[in-house]
């Protein structure tokens, strides 16, 4: 008798609980609808690499018809797309490579030391902040000159490094504050020094951390635009963002082709993204909390 | 404050000063110099070069004190730059803010596919603002794809010159950065919402409080530290916007489309006209303005939030 009773229970709950886990209509609309907001021009971008420029006077929110492939195996075919995401994956991983290390390493002292500069070093860099690239691009286009870097990658890649530098350090120095004592403690009775400590014990340690700002490093250079247009005037050292607007300008009559560029411009990002969607939002939003 | 056996009986060992001094000097300098060779020297030259009339050649000779100041007080063009960053900045907060709460809200139920969900409404954010201006540029021209589509469903009468109409222009970019960054703002209140404590909706529940009364007394304010960051955040990418307005309006039609922003002036009365002594007073001025806006922001609206967090950082 109580096991039919608790039977029943058991399957009106479930009920119940299936009910609440699908939420009400009107939620799944706005999201659905916000959605097909946040997707509407990247849909019209791809499908506008699939039709031709006369379908695409004729009716400007058509749908391909027919379905044309010349305009993205132009742009596949062709050296120049190529050649800029080339340069766009120096840059961005170069970049990224350097934040993490740099970045590292200094937060591993903020966090780890106690010495009279330590506030007055995490300062300096928490400064960068307000020092946003849009301030120093002038001056740094001159230094850049200067150094010889112009139309060099380099010239590109450093000045990234060091602006990325505070949110990295920002991000980092909780996480390596976070590791304990005790494990510092028990690596010195192993024999093991503060560097001994540092690649054994506190690279493993800050993976997650490391992840999260190589991720956020990337994106933003990979989508850099200001600083590349000061530094790369040779179409041969022209990065993603930089190549998709000198096309679209040199081939504006052409919108299909321009769509289809800026389609498969668009790809790598959104794979990068789709891989790691979890460590960019939580990065984000952790910084922020942080 | 630690009470580990261990560390009672093995004490940290002290490192002799001159060996901590020299692997501090070691782990910190590669970044502290990259750092202030590449963002602190260039910020301190842009100072410098503000005085000077000069074409980016050689050394700057020609010393004009506060000319370059003067001139890019009095020019219109920068007022009106100025006037469309404020007006960006100050609608981008009005339109986003409460639209991403009521967003955030509405997908913090418990909902199927709310992971899917998140992933998609990031996308907009996650494209470069050169791909959003080119794809977003295009649907937006007089005989593009929004016209058509507003023909198609017989809405022919809301038409619009969206780019070049002055009336309109500023609304379509304001469009087109609430598109980029709304996601965004999402996700981060969604990170916030899921971060206040799930019995205090229950313990209101159960004393009878309605929806509303909830939102406005628990969901908000516990909400606030991270609406004023993102705020904040807003704040500065407002004040500093060049990418989106260079790219579908150029740096010749942005101002007379009425959506010219102090970078893009900086841009085009600088590099582009070849006056680098101008275009680095600009960019002080951009800086000083920025902040003034940042310090006043964190006085008097972060402080508090700042204050837990070190007391917490402490703890």
């Amino acid at each position: 008798m109580s096991v039919i009773l608790t039977k029943k229970g058991g399957r009106t709950d479930h009920k119940a609980a299936a009910r609440y886990r699908w939420g009400s209509p009107l939620t799944y609309l706005v999201a659905l609808v916000f959605i097909a907001i946040c997707l509407g021009p990247v849909a019209y971008i791809i499908l506008g690499g699939f039709r031709s420029n006369s379908q695409i006077t004729e009716s400007p929110a058509g749908f391909p018809s027919p379905w044309k492939f010349d305009n993205y195996l132009d742009v596949l075919t062709g050296s120049t797309f190529w050649q800029e995401v080339g340069n766009s994956l120096i840059a961005a991983t170069a970049t990224t490579v350097g934040v993490v290390v740099l970045g590292l390493m200094t937060s591993f002292v903020i966090a780890r030391y106690r010495f009279r500069g330590r506030g007055a070093l995490y300062s300096l860099f928490a400064a960068g902040l307000m020092f946003p690239m849009t301030v120093a691009i002038t001056p740094l286009y001159i230094l850049i000159k200067n150094l010889g870097l112009m139309n060099n990658l380099a010239g590109v890649i450093l000045p990234q490094i060091a602006f990325a530098l505070p949110v990295t350090i920002i991000i980092l120095v909780p996480f390596l504050r976070a590791i304990p004592d005790e494990i510092e403690e028990a690596a010195a009775i192993d024999g093991a020094g503060r560097f001994g400590f540092f690649f054994r014990m506190v690279v493993p340690l800050s993976i997650p951390g490391v992840v999260t700002t190589g991720i956020l490093a990337f994106v933003a250079s990979w989508n850099s635009y200001l600083l590349p247009l000061f530094i790369l005037n040779d179409q041969s050292t022209f990065t993603l963002p930089l190549g998709v607007q000198a096309f679209a300008s040199e081939y504006s009559v052409d919108t299909a082709r321009v769509l289809a560029f800026t389609s498969l411009s668009m790809i790598p990002a959104l794979i990068f993204f789709a891989l790691f969607q979890k460590r960019i939002v939580g990065g984000l939003t952790g910084a922020v909390k942080g | 404050m630690n009470t580990s056996p261990l560390t009672h009986a093995l004490p940290r060992p002290r490192s002799s000063n001159w060996r901590q001094r020299l692997e501090i000097l070691v782990f910190a300098a590669p970044a502290v110099v990259v750092f202030v060779s590449f963002v602190i020297l260039p910020v301190i030259m842009a100072g410098y070069y503000g005085f000077f009339r000069w074409k980016g050649y050689g050394t700057p000779s020609d010393f004009v004190g506060l000319d370059n100041y003067f001139a890019i007080f009095q020019d219109s063009a920068f007022h009106e730059a100025l006037i469309h960053n404020g007006t960006i900045l100050i609608l981008s907060l009005v339109l986003q803010g409460p639209l991403a709460i009521v967003l955030a809200l509405l997908l913090n139920q418990k909902i199927r596919g709310r992971a899917v969900i998140r992933i998609l409404i990031f996308v907009p954010y996650v494209i470069s603002e050169v791909i959003v201006g080119i794809g977003w540029g295009l649907l937006l021209q007089t005989d593009g794809a929004i016209n058509d589509f507003l023909d198609s469903v017989g809405l022919g009468a809301l038409k619009a010159d969206w780019l070049s109409d002055p009336q309109i222009a500023i609304w379509s970019l304001m469009v087109i950065i609430s598109w980029k960054y709304i996601g965004f703002a999402v996700i981060l209140f969604l990170a916030g919402l899921q971060s206040i404590p799930e019995e205090l909706f229950e313990a209101a529940a159960i004393d009878g409080a309605s929806y509303w009364q909830i939102q406005r007394n628990i969901t908000l304010p516990l909400l606030g530290p991270t609406l004023r960051i993102w705020a904040f955040l807003s704040i500065i990418g407002s004040l500093q916007l060049f990418d989106l307005v260079y790219i579908i309006w150029g740096q010749y039609v942005s101002s007379t489309a009425g959506t010219s922003t102090m970078a893009t002036y900086m841009v085009a009365n600088g590099r582009d006209a070849g006056s680098y002594g101008f275009g680095s007073a600009v960019a002080v001025v951009i800086f000083i303005i920025s902040l003034i806006i940042a310090l006043t922001y964190q006085r008097f609206v972060l402080r508090r939030d700042l204050a837990g967090a070190l007391t917490e950082g402490e703890k």
